[in-house]
């Protein structure tokens, strides 16, 4: 199959391997993100808190640059749980806003116009192509949240000594367990949106829905039931409960930041939390298998 | 020969309905034609053998790969040129089958380069840096074939491929099959409703019908052995004329009104029977080497 023999033939050279073949799908979702003019300055936010945080650690350790700027080490933040979780909680609502950009457009094209039938003709399996279709999202997700978090504490780590990690040993494990647990809940969250709902729009408005409009009928459940079991249909205090159980040993309340917050004297037990997490993790992959297929079944 | 597709038992049910029941057969050929009305199972089968329709009992193999166990080595191995269209519209269709290129396995250089290579091929050459939301119907199709091939698999199943293409279209789709049938070690699966593009392109038929297998006839074999039976239309009836063909080793059937259908032994060809028309008084008004066409095996297979 030559171009200026324009002849069929056989292709006799090497083929890449069998497990590889995700990661090639992977960059070409990336290329169409990338695309993306509206993604660009959310996703660069993103890294402008993590700036913020890398000065604040210097000025702490570094007093001449105080004494020059006229502040006094009091008047900072303190490194401490609180200043990883306000920055867990800031990264955490910006990547939202990435997974809402970028994850409803990545399957729903190629469920469109049957675009399945097609890839999934080739060596690789149904996971192998979520995955590929993931795969972008989560590295975007990661890289603003748990990533900087934790070079902010090898940073703080550095400056400060080995002292502090052993007193803090549960902010980075914190950080990488609680971090991944919000980016795989974004990234299958988005990945089942998209596959499920074929318009992309109509898919990042769903997530809105599940974020805000789940956690406002929660709290109206709370209200005229007088519970506080609603709080298991607010996404975000899920995560402010697991985070905070992750950084401090326990969720009590007031703990959290933002949109990301423990509510007082409403706090809910911490295993009911995950459980209602791992719940909606795999409600969507059961959704991702049920309308991930190379042929439909006509019943 | 080695057997290309083997179907053991092979049962499917979707939902509660059983589409396909209980196949078996041993397809060798180099171009395997698949045949049946609507509601036969083709689609299911091809689906089946791709992986995407698990079997409810016994199982296939292609190339020795079992469908159950070998699922991605087999489709390795397999072009898929789907019935219905099948892209992603955005992407541009050099861009879509590189990335199917890339999906087999060939490395993204080689991939890019035969991406080139399919579109020049199916004679889309010019189009390839289009959205192929933006192409035709017969463009679709055409991008539809460059996408099956461009990994150079084994075996290509063609899925009705002159679905919506005009006549020109069709000619050159049919030509580029046979041409992909020409080359050495691929092997084709075509699914069509036109018997014509089955005949043309094909070398063995698989029909079936609700779900089994109506029929399964090698139509080489068939060719060959219609080879030797002619249809002889006579000016006159010359009873001698039918007595010197027996004479000459030839079995015939008179009937009385100037036609006969002869077989002919190795040896004599049409001339002959000219100059034996001519010596016995007559002449040869037709003559036509009968053969039973695909279509009379199809009405055949659906009674």
């Amino acid at each position: 199959m030559a171009v200026y023999e324009r002849s069929y033939r056989r292709y006799p050279g090497p083929l890449t391997s069998a497990r590889t073949r995700s990661l090639a799908l992977a960059r070409y979702t990336w290329e169409d993100v990338r695309r993306s003019r509206l993604l660009s300055p959310v996703l660069y936010a993103g890294f402008l808190w993590p700036l913020i945080c890398v000065l604040i650690i210097y000025l702490h350790h570094n007093f001449d640059a105080l004494r020059l700027l006229d502040v006094g080490v009091n008047r900072l933040i303190p490194i401490d749980t609180n200043f990883f979780y306000v920055f867990l909680s800031v990264q955490s609502t910006i990547s939202f806003f990435v997974a809402a950009l970028a994850g409803p457009g990545r399957i729903s094209p190629d469920l469109t116009n049957r675009g399945l039938s097609t890839i999934l003709a080739r060596p690789i399996t149904r996971t192998d192509y979520v995955l590929g279709r993931m795969l972008p999202l989560v590295a975007m997700l990661s890289a603003i949240t748990w990533v900087p978090g934790l070079l902010l504490v090898g940073q703080q780590t550095t400056l400060a000594g080995s002292g502090w990690l052993a007193e803090n040993w549960r902010i980075p494990l914190a950080l990488v367990a609680g971090g991944l647990l919000w980016v795989g809940l974004l990234s299958l969250l988005a990945m089942a949106l998209s596959a499920w709902v074929r318009w992309k729009p109509v898919a990042g408005g769903a997530m809105f829905v599940i974020f805000f409009v789940g956690a406002g009928f929660g709290a109206l459940l709370n209200q005229l039931l007088d519970v506080r079991w609603g709080h298991l249909m607010n996404v975000r205090t899920l995560m402010a409960t697991v985070w905070a159980w992750l950084m401090e040993g326990h969720a009590t309340g007031g703990a959290g930041f933002g949109l990301f917050r423990v509510f007082e004297r409403e706090e809910i037990p911490v295993w009911s939390a995950f459980l209602v997490l791992a719940l909606l993790c795999a409600a969507c992959i059961r959704l991702l298998a049920w309308r991930i297929r190379g042929a439909e079944v006509v019943r | 020969m080695a057997a290309i597709i083997e179907l053991e038992q092979l049962e499917v049910t979707l939902g509660r309905r059983v589409i396909l029941s209980r196949l078996s057969a041993t397809l060798t050929g180099k171009s395997i034609g698949l045949l049946g009305p609507n509601g036969a199972g083709k689609s299911t089968l091809i689906n089946t053998l791709l992986g995407y329709y698990p079997p409810t009992f016994g199982t296939a193999r292609v190339f020795g790969h079992d469908i159950r166990k070998d699922a991605r080595a087999l489709r390795s191995l397999i072009g898929f040129m789907p019935e219905n269209d099948s892209f992603i519209a955005s992407m541009s269709g050099l861009r879509y089958v590189r990335m199917m290129a890339e999906l087999s396995g060939l490395p993204p250089a080689q991939a890019l380069e035969r991406a080139h290579e399919a579109f020049y091929y199916v004679g889309l050459g010019e189009q390839r840096y289009r959205p192929i939301g933006g192409y035709s119907l017969g463009m679709r199709q055409m991008a539809k074939l460059a996408q099956a091939i461009v990994h150079g698999p084994r075996l290509v199943i063609l899925d009705e491929p002159t679905n919506g293409l005009d006549p020109a279209a069709r000619k050159r789709m049919i030509q580029l099959v046979k041409e992909i049938r020409a080359q050495e070690g691929t092997h084709l699966l075509v699914s069509s409703h036109l018997l014509r593009d089955v005949e043309e392109c094909c070398d063995q038929v698989l029909i079936l019908k609700e779900g089994r297998v109506a029929a399964f006839c090698d139509l080489e074999e068939e060719r060959r052995a219609n080879q030797h039976v002619y249809d002889i239309e006579l000016a006159s009836d010359a009873r001698s004329f039918v007595d010197a063909l027996a004479a000459r080793g030839c079995q015939s059937a008179w009937n009385g009104n100037g036609r006969v259908r002869a077989v002919l032994p190795e040896g004599p060809d049409q001339v002959d029977l000219f100059a034996l028309a001519a010596s016995h008084g007559t002449r040869i008004r037709g003559l036509e080497r009968r053969r039973d066409s695909l279509e009379d095996l199809f009405l055949k297979a659906m009674e």
